[in-house]
């Protein structure tokens, strides 16, 4: 049985990432997610790996697209600006349907914003942040176990879909400690081969990566087999949780730091009587619909909470239909919302009143 | 009967897209008599750019990725740096090397990186037709320079490789034209240096080739010819910047 370590976000997740057969890593410098970095260029020579610093987001990851095309298993790492950076590639990789994970430790933005933890790219990460018809899984841990444990399953979906794979934490995830328990190292050599990767034409016609397709028609049947792809990925790769799911009237929407916030508020909610529950999506893309299927029968509302000003609440609203009420609460730039504040909102709600969206417009006045 | 001139092993049996008289068929034939030579075909991996070569992996018989613009040298890193074993190089015309690719192409050299690079510069941006390129002369019209390209608003040629003959990482780099048979021979050991120096693991290798885009000059090929040779090899000098002896 493996020990239990206490580690920091991005150091355990780096780790993560070697035992899941990661053996390209490719960064450049941004806070809050340096430690990726240095612990790629400390400990993946002694995996066989290759570790380069690149001169910019921009080189970093088309020498992501470059290794995974060659057929390696491809992690890069970047915070906000940086993941703004690598939209052009990542749309792509998509459309050369290339396998890679991508983490994102999010901060506070817009520009160049803040250092502080953040969840404000979530339209970037899920309704793509590049040009064109396309969609990258998106994995949202809410603990440093979580992250670890998704690493794995990042890899596995971005090689079996061959499609780029976000994990998405923000500057919280990143940089605090919480025991981790990590899997046995993965045999990279038992990793199904990948015979499209351009590895040299030997016995074989040659492999070419391209995204280019000058013709309509076959832009537009490409297109339409990549949304084919995204279609199973909607169907199969749903992940979410639902905290009392079984009895809940009230619940909280929330992904990743946020979601841990509302499961304090939860706890000290029911010690008071009240029905309050959790929906918390993992995948982001895609989006969780069916846990709100479940519930939207019994539910009397939905409160979202994000450190951003309302991205996810828009699918949030799509899976609800309108058939109960949906509000936000949010703050941004690396503030964090306090339980006082989320019981707060949630309180409002049960007593049929709208609650505010942030304390910004509580403090100043202003709109609700 | 013995055939004394044939189409390389390593160029597909296809008719390009390239405009008559364009001299990308003549570079794309060295490179593939090369790669014929050397025997590496089964090894070599190429990264097309964006540019009138995008198509190149149409042409070379070899695996073959297409990269963003100007990013063929980070991708090439890529590629190089998951299967060494592999040969790997790009072949990028000046809009994407000297223009957007400019950090990508540096910082390669920068990092000695093990890799061979065809440089095509013909002094405008051909794909998109005739836009002014950093490699434009003074003085030369475009569609984006429509009065000739004037210092005072519009800078100077960027010359690539005395550029980057100045970075310790560069191991070759040099400055051959297409314009004639005895050119294009020199060009062609250059281009054979540049693919063993990788083969014998030397590093980073550019390989500049002047060249023409009658199309968008508005000139027969003929005229495009002299030309270069008359404006371009002034302001372009030919030979080996960097050799790598005495390192």
């Amino acid at each position: 049985m493996s020990e239990s370590l206490l580690m920091k976000g991005n150091e355990a997740l780096a780790e993560a990432a070697i035992r899941a057969g990661c053996r390209f890593y490719f960064g450049y410098p941004i806070t809050p997610q340096n430690e990726i970095s240095e612990y790629m260029a400390r400990r993946l020579g002694e995996h066989g790996g290759v570790f380069v610093q690149a001169e910019s987001e921009v080189s970093s990851i088309n020498m992501v697209y470059g290794a995974a095309g060659a057929g390696g298993r491809v992690l890069i790492s970047s915070s906000s600006p940086g993941i703004s950076l690598m939209q052009e590639a990542i749309s792509y990789i998509a459309g050369a349907e290339l396998p890679c994970v991508i983490v994102n430790m999010s901060r506070g933005g817009p520009g160049l914003g803040g250092i502080q933890p953040s969840q404000s790219d979530y339209f970037q990460a899920t309704k793509g942040g590049g040009h064109g018809d396309y969609r990258m899984i998106v994995l949202a841990p809410a603990t440093i176990q979580e992250g670890c444990d998704l690493m794995a399953t990042a890899f596995e979906l971005a090689d079996k879909y061959r499609n780029p794979v976000m994990v998405l934490g923000d500057g919280m995830i990143g940089q605090m400690m919480e025991p981790v328990v990590f899997p046995e190292v993965l045999d990279a050599t038992e990793l199904p081969p990948k015979p499209w990767a351009t590895t040299g034409a030997k016995g074989r016609k040659r492999n070419i990566i391209s995204s280019i397709y000058l013709d309509p028609e076959e832009l537009d049947a490409h297109n339409w087999r990549l949304e084919e792809k995204y279609r199973k990925i909607r169907e199969s790769e749903v992940r979410y949780e639902v905290l009392h799911g079984d009895d809940a009237e009230w619940f909280f929407v929330a992904y990743g730091t946020v979601a841990r916030i509302c499961t304090a508020v939860i706890q000290r909610l029911r010690k008071e009587g009240v029905k309050a529950g959790l929906i918390r999506p993992i995948s982001l893309w895609p989006f969780p619909d069916e846990a709100f299927e479940k519930v939207a029968d019994r539910a009397k509302g939905f409160l979202t909470v994000e450190m951003s000003t309302g991205q996810m609440v828009e699918d949030v609203r799509l899976a609800v239909n309108g058939r109960k009420p949906v509000y936000f609460y949010g703050r941004t730039g690396g503030a964090v919302p306090t339980p006082r504040s989320v019981e707060r909102r949630l309180r409002d709600m049960m007593d049929g009143k709208v609650p505010s969206q942030t304390d910004y417009f509580d403090r100043v006045g202003g709109a609700k | 009967m013995i055939p004394v001139y044939t189409r390389p092993k390593s160029l597909t049996d296809v008719v390009t897209h390239y405009c008559p008289g364009c001299p990308h068929g003549i570079a794309h034939r060295l490179v593939a008599e090369t790669i014929d030579e050397l025997g590496i075909q089964e090894r070599t991996v190429g990264v097309a750019s964006v540019g009138c070569s995008v198509f190149s992996y149409n042409y070379f018989d070899v695996d073959f990725q297409q990269a963003a613009h100007g990013r063929a040298p980070a991708v090439a890193t890529g590629i190089k740096r998951v299967n060494p074993e592999c040969i790997v190089f790009t072949y990028q015309g000046d809009g994407d090397l000297a223009s957007i690719g400019m950090a990508e192409i540096v910082h390669a050299a920068v990092r000695g990186e093990n890799i061979t690079v065809i440089f095509i510069n013909n002094a405008i941006y051909g794909m998109t037709g005739g836009q002014m390129a950093p490699t434009t002369l003074v003085g030369q019209k475009t569609t984006t320079s429509p009065f000739g390209r004037d210092p005072s608003t519009q800078g100077y040629p960027v010359k690539i490789s005395e550029l980057l003959s100045t970075i310790k990482g560069a191991h070759y780099v040099a400055r051959f034209s297409l314009h004639n048979p005895a050119n294009i021979q020199r060009a062609k050991q250059g281009i054979k240096k540049a693919f063993q120096n990788q083969i014998e693991g030397k590093g980073f290798s550019l390989v500049e080739l002047l060249s023409t885009c009658s199309t968008n000059w508005g000139m027969t090929p003929q005229n495009a010819l002299k030309w270069l040779e008359e404006n371009m090899i002034p302001e372009y000098p030919l030979g080996e910047f960097k050799t790598g002896e005495g390192e």
